[in-house]
Order: C-alpha cells, then sequence, then structure tokens
C-alpha cells in the first residue's frame, strides 16, 4: 500500500469535463477538463490511482484520486538570472558617478 | 440533502448562495433604473474608520511604517532634468501579519464572520488575499478554505500561486487548487453551499472599508513627516478595491488635492481565462487583465454590487512592462535594502517614471509592499517564464510583449508609464452600464449616478450616451 490511514495526501478530481465547461471560454481552455487538487489525511489505506476519501485540515470529507503521498512544495528561488544580476552594481555606479548633485 | 449540483443548477442558485454567504439584502441600496446609492451601501454596511481601526489593532493590522526611499530618489535625481525628482515615500504594507496590505481587506471580513456566528470563512483567490484570510481566519478562531486557480492543463503551477497556496496552509487553511478557468466559481459557490461558511468577497463594503485605513494612515504620516498632503500618491490596481479604499481613505483625511494614480501592469493580448496564456504571464495580479475590465465593468464580481469602483477616483491610470517592475524590485533590494514584491512594485515601478516628472519639493508615495520569497522572486519567475519560452533580454522596455518578450531595462532613464484614456474608461463604463441594464431610457436620477461614478458632469454624459447609440 502506498498511504496508510493517517498519511498526508493529495487527490485529484475532475470537476466538469471538457462538455461540461462555460460556453465563453477561450478555444484551448474548452477542449481541456476542469481538475482539482485537495489535500488532507487519508481514511483508509490505499494505491496511488485509487479513489478514496480524506480529512482535510479543517475536518471536511472529500473524494478523489490518490495521486501522492506527503506531497513536497517544488516552488523554490529559481536559478540566478543572468539579466539581473548586474542591477545592484549598475545602479550603485550611477549613483557614486558625477553629472548629478 | 438531494441538491441538483449539475453546473447550471448551481450557478442559477448564486443569488441565494450570495445572501447567505455574505448578510447583505443588495436590494436594499438599489434606486430602481441603473443607479444604486454607493454611499449608503458604504455608511450602512461597512463600518466608520474608527470602527475599522479597532478591528485592525485586534488583530496587529495597519499602522505600518512610511518609509522614505532615499537612495532610489537620489536615482530618479540622477536621471532627471535639474529641479525634478519628488521625494519617494513608500508605505511598507509587508509589516501587516501575512505580509501585505490584503489583511486590511481580510481583517473585516474576519471579524463580521465572526460576530455574525459565521464557522469559518472562504475565499476565492490566487493573490495574497488567501493568506490575509488565513491569517485573520487562525487569529479570529475561524476554519478557512481558500480556492485557487493555479495550474494549466499540463498540471504545471504558476511559482508565485504555489507559494501563496502554501502560505495559507502555514495559516492552517484548507486549500483547494484548480485548473484555469472562470468555473472556478461553480466549485467556489458548491463550497460555500457545502459548508454555509462566510464569503470573504475582496468587494463587499468590508473589504473595501478595510482599505480606507491605508490611506488615512498615509496621509497623517507624511504629514507628519514632511508638514504637507502628499502630491500623489502611486496604487497598484487590478479589482480596484485597492484603489478605491485608499482613495477614501486620503479624502477622510481631507487630502483633497492629492492627485489617485492607478498602475497596473500592461499584459495586454493574453487572454486571462486560456489555459495557454495563463502560463505565459509573470504577473497573477496587479496587471490590465484585471485592472481595464474591472475599471469598466465592476459588477462584474462576485456579489451583486461591487464596492469598489475606481473610476471615481482615479486621476490618472498608468502602465509599466513587467520587465521594468522586476529592475525596480532589484533596485529595491539593492539600493535600499528591501526584498519586497513582486506585484506590489508595480507602483514603485510607475513611481520612478512619475516621480521624473515632478519638481523636488513635491511628495510621491507609492502605497503599498508586499511579502516575498519563494516562488515570487523575479529570479523564480523568470526562470519559470524562460522554461515556458518566454524570451528574457536587456533592451529598452518598450520592446516588451506580453506571453513573448520581457524586457529588463539597461537603464533607469528607459523607466516609462504608459497613459490609459481614462476617458475612453469611462465611456466603456456607461456603454456596460446601458448593455447590461437593458433600458429604453434613463432617468435623471441615472444620469446623476453615471455622472458620479465616472466623475464627469451630466452634460457629458448625456452627450456620450447619446454618441453611443446603444439607446
Amino acid at each position: 500500500m502506498d498511504a496508510k490511514k493517517g498519511d498526508w495526501v493529495q487527490i485529484h478530481s475532475i470537476i466538469l469535463k471538457p462538455e461540461e465547461r462555460a460556453s465563453h471560454l477561450p478555444e484551448d481552455t474548452k477542449r481541456v477538463p476542469l481538475e482539482m487538487w485537495e489535500k488532507g489525511f487519508i481514511l483508509h489505506d490505499a494505491n496511488v490511482g485509487d479513489e478514496v476519501e480524506i480529512e482535510t485540515v479543517i475536518g471536511r470529507r472529500a473524494k478523489g484520486i490518490l495521486v501522492k503521498v506527503n506531497p513536497v512544495y517544488e516552488h523554490n528561488f529559481g536559478e540566478p538570472v543572468p539579466e539581473l544580476l548586474n542591477i545592484g552594481m549598475e545602479l550603485r555606479k550611477i549613483l557614486e558617478g558625477e553629472g548629478h548633485e | 440533502m438531494n441538491r441538483d449540483m449539475s453546473y447550471e443548477a448551481v450557478m442559477a442558485r448564486k443569488n441565494e448562495i450570495m445572501k447567505m454567504a455574505v448578510g447583505i439584502d443588495y436590494n436594499e441600496f438599489e434606486m430602481g433604473g441603473l443607479a444604486f446609492d454607493y454611499e449608503k451601501m458604504m455608511r450602512e454596511v461597512g463600518y466608520s474608520i474608527e470602527d475599522i481601526t479597532r478591528i485592525q489593532s485586534e488583530t496587529s493590522v495597519g499602522n505600518t511604517p512610511l518609509i522614505e526611499l532615499k537612495n532610489i530618489t537620489e536615482l530618479v535625481r540622477a536621471v532627471s532634468p535639474s529641479g525634478k525628482g519628488a521625494r519617494i515615500f513608500v508605505k511598507d504594507e509587508a509589516a501587516n501579519p501575512s505580509g501585505s496590505f490584503k489583511d486590511r481587506r481580510a481583517s473585516v471580513s474576519a471579524y463580521r464572520a465572526k460576530t455574525q456566528g459565521y464557522k469559518g470563512i472562504i475565499s476565492a483567490t490566487s493573490g495574497n488575499y488567501g493568506a490575509a484570510v488565513a491569517s485573520q481566519a487562525a487569529m479570529r478562531g475561524l476554519k478557512c478554505i481558500v480556492v485557487q486557480e493555479v495550474f494549466d492543463s499540463m498540471e504545471r503551477g504558476q511559482p508565485e500561486i504555489l507559494e501563496k497556496g502554501r502560505k495559507c496552509e502555514a495559516f492552517g487553511a484548507e486549500v483547494v487548487q484548480l485548473t484555469v478557468g472562470p468555473e472556478l466559481f461553480y466549485e467556489f459557490l458548491c463550497l460555500l453551499e457545502e459548508t454555509r461558511f462566510f464569503n470573504a468577497s475582496l468587494y463587499t463594503p468590508f473589504g473595501i472599508a478595510g482599505i480606507e485605513t491605508l490611506g488615512y494612515e498615509l496621509a497623517h504620516q507624511v504629514r507628519e513627516r514632511t508638514g504637507k498632503d502628499p502630491d500623489a500618491v502611486v496604487i497598484t490596481h487590478a479589482g480596484g478595491g485597492n484603489v478605491t479604499g485608499t482613495a477614501r481613505g486620503l479624502l477622510k483625511a481631507g487630502c483633497k488635492n492629492t492627485k489617485i494614480i492607478g498602475a497596473s501592469v500592461d499584459l495586454t493580448g493574453l487572454r486571462m481565462a486560456s489555459d495557454n496564456d495563463f502560463n505565459r504571464k509573470s504577473f497573477t495580479t496587479g496587471h490590465t487583465g484585471f485592472g481595464v475590465p474591472f475599471a469598466t465593468w465592476p459588477d462584474r464580481s462576485d456579489v451583486p454590487r461591487n464596492a469598489a469602483r475606481p473610476l471615481r477616483y482615479l486621476d490618472r491610470y498608468v502602465l509599466v512592462t513587467q520587465g521594468e517592475v522586476f529592475y525596480m524590485t532589484e533596485a529595491l533590494s539593492q539600493l535600499e535594502g528591501m526584498e519586497r514584491g513582486p506585484a506590489g512594485n508595480t507602483s514603485l515601478a510607475a513611481a520612478f517614471a512619475i516621480a521624473r516628472e515632478m519638481n523636488r519639493d513635491q511628495i510621491l508615495v507609492v502605497q503599498e509592499t508586499e511579502y516575498t520569497g519563494a516562488g515570487k522572486l523575479p529570479s523564480a519567475q523568470l526562470t519559470f517564464a524562460k522554461e515556458m519560452g518566454i524570451k528574457v533580454y536587456r533592451s529598452d522596455p518598450s520592446e516588451n510583449k506580453p506571453g513573448e518578450r520581457i524586457v529588463i531595462p539597461e537603464h533607469p532613464s528607459q523607466i516609462k508609464v504608459k497613459d490609459v484614456d481614462l476617458m475612453q474608461l469611462k465611456r466603456s463604463y456607461i456603454k456596460n452600464c446601458l448593455e447590461n441594464s437593458h433600458l429604453e431610457k434613463l432617468s435623471a436620477q441615472d444620469i446623476g449616478f453615471l455622472a458620479e461614478e465616472t466623475r464627469l458632469d451630466e452634460e457629458t454624459v448625456e452627450r456620450i450616451i447619446d454618441n453611443l447609440g446603444v439607446i
């Protein structure tokens, strides 16, 4: 079993299929479903891909397909950006330079 | 309960659900025709500025420092003609508990929810507002759900929105994450109906009155520091609440001559509901995708009458590019030792250009900052933009093209603002009013209302209506 009862997990569900979506959407959005992800503590042992039930941090119950066990925050500080690296030095040079009081 | 939960059925119950979830009967303010009594709504549903100050002090919101940006002012003067270069101050709203001015909006909704006996509070937002609602809910002992639009159909999350979601979870909120699309509102309604929580809408009188203290504090701080009123205040503009609340606060403090300048990031050409365009932008708020539609049709919001009505207050509306805001974010960090942003620095980038037009003895205030960090930093956003195939390079920012090119200026003198024709926005607003009301004839009351909404005289409003030819 990928997840044991009580594990912190993420579930996925389809809220609206493409044909159920609102009429006034751009074409690219209308072609894809409206999807949802929720996190909570799983109420029973299960494998990734199973339909499961969770209890969220506020005590609400939700159902969906188990996609991740112990989901990780993956956003970060990014890479050094060459286009930004010199800005500080350039601005200090302007402040130190002549041509103004 | 065997309610019909289909999209159509839930959307049809919208008004009933909203009435339960915000506790306001908007019909009380309708005046027939297309007019409604805006000031009556703000007076009777909102709270006085003294009440708001008390409510906010209970949860340590507000009273943020006003910081003079001496080095940035010096930089403005270094690239301006002699005698030009206003003093720039910034209101450090990042000092609020959850890191942005949005705490001011959330504080009043959370207070209202608590005093009205709601068990929890929900917000549909991908912005800092989610964290603000979650933080205020934590302090008031309310449960909290935040519904976010965060992924495209490839499950790529916008880094800044992922960070805002993390922050909500840090405060004990449940975060519901969705893919792109306005039907987020459907899920939001389902959750409101299921939980019977309070809707912490950004656009109720509570949300707007909460910002009035920002303008009010700012006015008093500037007077204390400089002995006069601010000449202009630059406000990052998206849904209109920031402009409306700040301007109302300034007016309540007696700043009759302070110019109200809205500033947005120019994302012209990118479609907001588009799955493809969603991750081709590096700003998730403070941009034209909200700024223009909400100015020209405020009542598109989740409540029947939006309390954010920016055209009533704006003296000027300017645009800056994504690259210019990233550049100024870097300048704020490197020259002033303040790591803030990103969207909050939209007004800073605009202020830099506007200060160059103003005299040295004038005072220009940037009215917000926001917290930054993983996902939100320029390095995080630009790394993601490059992964999405956006070109990032240094040159003249006039080469900027939203969704294709982010141009980082080579020199501060290249930072410019582009003025939006406010008259054109006012015409659009009037046109939208006429088309949505389906009226065949307008009363004198309607004309008076449109004049107030647009800050035009009645004759001008009548001339615009004649030229539109809608009725």
